[in-house]
């Protein structure tokens, strides 16, 4: 080993497992945007890690070459959480799909923006629950009829994440689209950069499930959004917003949280106070 | 005649200070070297309803509550009756009642008891600032014989920062509580106490949870509230972040297990304490924790259940989901601590065991120990603490679930160079990549159940006292009335021999057969409504031909008598 640490690429953060994704799944542009924007950022590969839930999406951290953690089902914040908590060392990246991220997850997502606890969180939407093949999400149009469990569609309004995450306090977050992995890659990294949570939405296409998504990239405005400061700033962009513009939509200042650590007090010391 | 344990109730609505009388009590018996258990009951009310604080003081250690009280005071009569069950009573115990306080319900006056008057409110209003709490806790100090200068101390030391004229007024309560006993016969007169040369421990269950684990190595904690095991997480928030970890409040449940999990994948020994509801919602992640063999420990301060149940009264009905409540095929540990002092090194053990299998623990207290609040001799330390086989940095085809002898593999620590693995609830192969193979799940499921079968447990997977051709078979806080209840048979030459199971899974088949040598018929002893324990024990031991169970559900603590009775009616 020499002392002086090599320059990283992109493929030294992907790992030689073969994604299980459809081919034409948008994911895989995003698996090559993170390891992108580690070896951007020339992080150390041991000083990552990539956490996530279950669905096609959240199979990224095997096909990645830093630590991962593949949790159980919507639970990828909190895992997360509890990880950087206790090694704020690390660099903590989410990975994982609308359905685990909105709906099961949905609490944790509310709590994960106003905690603000320095990570970052990729949500690859589809507005589809890919993995258990083709139901409804908490993204899926009301009018959407492909589904055998909502055959006349979900009926419900579709959610809206940047706005929840602005409204739940995140301190950045932006918007992609997987068919620009590059763009993708810049978001992440200054996803990463940012201290406190960061929340970035990643169109990318379901093409067995929703194969009409396929015509995002000619719907999609590169760079469209731009950073604003103030939540009220943000939200006006919102306003007008159809969910198409990517690009950085709000980069706050408010300080990361990370409680305890102390350190000022011996066990015996503690142990004292029991005698009587 | 002296006696070498009294029991007192100290009751009375909310805010009459009942809770603080019984405390001071307890701190004052403990101060003049006697030992001590403190357990409280209060209305559903979720502030000011009302209050029993229910003291048993004694020369000896305290196992359990003593099956009657010897005295019953009462600051005031509000819905104190409903207690009546709570506080059983014999004709020679001893009412102290507050005639201007409301009439003695019937409910009470059933148990036929000595009554006695004490002008406790006009006796505090005589003194500037006096309270009536004050002068009660005098009058039981002096009707049992603890030193009115030592429950003097107590309060002053309590009452240091609220200025001299508040210690007056208090010590001018207390003793004219003491002196107006003048006249009525003591129930229960204290022996001295024994001379020890052991620290006496002021401590409740929950926070000898608390600091089990952190003697064992606990540097982070996700919690969220929940009666009755707030305690040990409200114990771990200032003092875990002293020593250097963290605690951080969850949203729920769902994410206080899974933090645990993050921060243990971290390589941070990790905790979270709850009770029954916030444990159904942990099971599926516990799953996670046992197939990613990622190390974590739950207390669960049990309550009465079904669902939201009796949250503030205890119960053992939780060992089946403790025990059964994964999907799948998952080995984990389940331990019970049997005492308030045990509380400390079963949870300390429990995270011992389970960094060194890399497995989930459960820990089962209840609400009668964690709430409660004993004087015992100090825990010792047994040096059990987390030490986890870990990678080497740069370990060449590093496997992560490598199928090693023990089955315990080397977890590479995040931060470790050249071991990046990502750990995984998935079936995996040895490397962890995920896999439906049945040769991969063959194996990986054996090396899970293999790591905890063939670990060397010790002599701690359970506590066996005495001897006989009889065994009393119990668990968890229960063990302490049976304890009490065997000493009282021995005492009428009635020998038994106790087995309290500490180590509920994985389940060790030879040493309980070892214990059971020799033994020709046993009983169960359990507090639930549909003898949990008694069908877990049938299922996995070979018990004598005879074997008979009794259990009841909560809320009414099991007390020395009860089992007794059941003894001799049996052996
Ligand atoms: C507790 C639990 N409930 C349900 C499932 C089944 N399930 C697996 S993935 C998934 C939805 C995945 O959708 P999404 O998060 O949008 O990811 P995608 O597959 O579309 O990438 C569901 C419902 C599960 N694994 N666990
Ligand atoms: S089902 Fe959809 S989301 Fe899942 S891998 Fe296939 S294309 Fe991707």
């Amino acid at each position: 080993m020499t002392a002086q640490a090599q320059t990283l690429t992109a493929k030294d953060f992907k790992s030689d497992i073969k994604p299980v994704w459809c081919p034409g799944c948008g994911d895989f542009s995003v698996l090559s945007a993170v390891t992108k924007a580690l070896a951007e950022l020339q992080l150390r590969p041991e000083k990552v890690a990539v956490v996530s839930g279950i669905g096609c999406s959240s199979r990224i951290p095997a096909y990645t070459n830093v630590y991962g953690f593949h949790g159980v089902h919507g639970r990828a914040l909190a895992t997360a959480t509890g990880l950087k908590l206790a090694r704020p060392d690390m660099t903590v990246v989410v990975t994982g799909g609308d359905g685990d991220g909105f709906s099961i997850g949905g609490n944790h997502f509310l709590h994960a923006c106003r905690r603000n606890v320095d990570m970052t969180y990729i949500v690859m939407d589809n507005e589809v629950y890919g993995m258990t093949k083709g139901q409804a999400s908490p993204t899926t149009d009301p009018d959407w009829c492909n589904s055998k469990l909502t055959p006349e569609g979900p009926g419900v309004t579709k959610l809206r994440p940047l706005n929840l995450a602005l409204a739940a306090g995140a301190n950045f977050v932006g918007r992609g689209f997987s068919g620009d992995p590059n763009e993708v890659a810049r978001l992440i990294a200054e996803g990463i950069q940012h201290p406190g949570f960061s929340f970035i939405q990643v169109l990318s296409p379901c093409v067995t499930f929703r194969s009409e998504q396929r015509g995002w990239k000619d719907i999609v405005r590169k760079d469209t959004l731009k950073p604003r400061h103030t939540m009220a700033e943000a939200m006006q962009v919102l306003a007008e917003d159809d969910g198409f513009n990517t690009g950085i939509l709000f980069a706050g200042d408010r300080p990361p949280f990370q409680p305890g650590q102390k350190a000022v007090t011996e066990l015996a010391a503690i142990e004292r106070r029991f005698a009587s | 005649m002296a006696t070498h344990s009294v029991s007192i109730a100290f009751a009375g609505s909310g805010g009459a200070g009942v809770m603080t009388a019984g405390q001071i009590l307890l701190d004052a018996a403990a101060k003049a070297g006697y030992y001590g258990l403190m357990t409280r009951s209060s209305g559903p009310q979720i502030r000011g309803g009302e209050a029993a604080a229910m003291v048993r003081i004694g020369t000896k250690p305290i196992a359990a509550v003593d099956d009657k009280f010897d005295v019953l005071i009462a600051f005031d009569w509000g819905n104190v009756h409903r207690f009546a069950a709570e506080i059983p009573l014999l004709p020679d115990s001893l009412i102290l009642t507050d005639p201007s306080q409301g009439e003695i319900h019937a409910a009470l006056l059933a148990y036929r008891t000595r009554v006695a008057d004490l002008q406790m409110a006009a006796l505090a209003k005589a003194i500037p600032g006096g309270r009536v709490n004050m002068v009660g806790l005098g009058a039981i100090a002096a009707l049992i014989g603890l030193p009115i200068d030592t429950v003097v101390e107590v309060v002053s030391d309590q009452l240091k920062k609220k200025g001299p004229e508040a210690l007056q007024a208090s010590a001018a309560a207390i003793r004219a509580g003491a002196e107006a006993t003048a006249g009525i016969e003591s129930p229960a007169q204290l022996a001295p106490a024994l001379p020890s040369s052991v620290e006496h421990w002021n401590i409740s269950g929950n926070e000898a949870a608390g600091l089990g684990a952190v003697r064992g190595g606990v540097r982070f904690c996700a919690a969220y509230p929940i009666t009755p095991a707030t305690e040990v997480l409200e114990w771990l928030a200032p003092n875990l972040a002293d020593l250097g970890g963290v605690l951080v409040q969850a949203e729920d449940e769902l994410a206080s297990i899974n933090m645990c999990l993050g921060a243990s994948f971290g390589g941070v020994p990790s905790i979270t304490a709850t009770s029954g509801p916030g444990l159904a919602l942990m099971i599926e992640a516990i799953g996670l924790g046992i197939a990613s063999e990622t190390p974590v420990v739950v207390v669960d301060v049990m309550r009465g259940g079904p669902s939201t149940g009796i949250p503030t009264k205890s119960e053992q009905s939780d060992l089946n989901i403790a025990i059964y409540g994964m999907h799948g095929d998952a080995p984990h540990l389940v331990l019970a601590p049997n005492a308030i002092d045990d509380c400390v090194f079963t949870t300390q053990w429990a995270v011992h065991l389970a960094e060194a299998l890399q497995c989930p623990a459960i820990v089962l207290s209840d609400q009668g120990m964690g709430q409660s609040r004993a004087v015992v001799d100090r825990p010792a330390d047994l040096a059990f603490i987390a030490r986890r086989v870990t990678a080497e940095a740069n370990t060449q085809g590093y496997r992560r679930y490598a199928l090693t002898g023990t089955g315990v593999s080397p977890m590479a620590v995040p931060g470790t160079p050249g071991c990046m693995y990502t750990a995984d609830g998935l079936e995996h192969n040895e490397r962890g990549t995920p896999s439906s193979q049945a040769a991969d799940h063959q194996k990986q499921m054996d090396k899970r159940a293999d790591k905890l079968a063939d670990y060397d447990y010790g002599n701690h997977w359970a506590d066996i006292e005495g001897d006989g051709e009889v065994a009393v078979i119990t668990w968890g806080s229960i063990t302490g009335a049976v304890r009490e209840a065997l000493d009282r048979m021995a005492e009428r030459g009635l020998k038994a021999k106790l087995i309290s199971v500490r180590l509920l899974t994985p389940v060790q088949p030879e040493k309980m057969a070892a214990a059971l040598a020799g033994v020709k018929k046993a009983l169960v002893i359990e507090q639930t409504h549909s003898a949990q324990f008694y069908h877990f024990l049938r299922a996995f031991y070979r018990l004598p031909a005879e074997v008979e169970v009794f259990h009841r559900p909560g809320p009414l603590p099991v007390r020395p008598g009860e089992i007794e009775s059941k003894l001799a009616a049996w052996m």
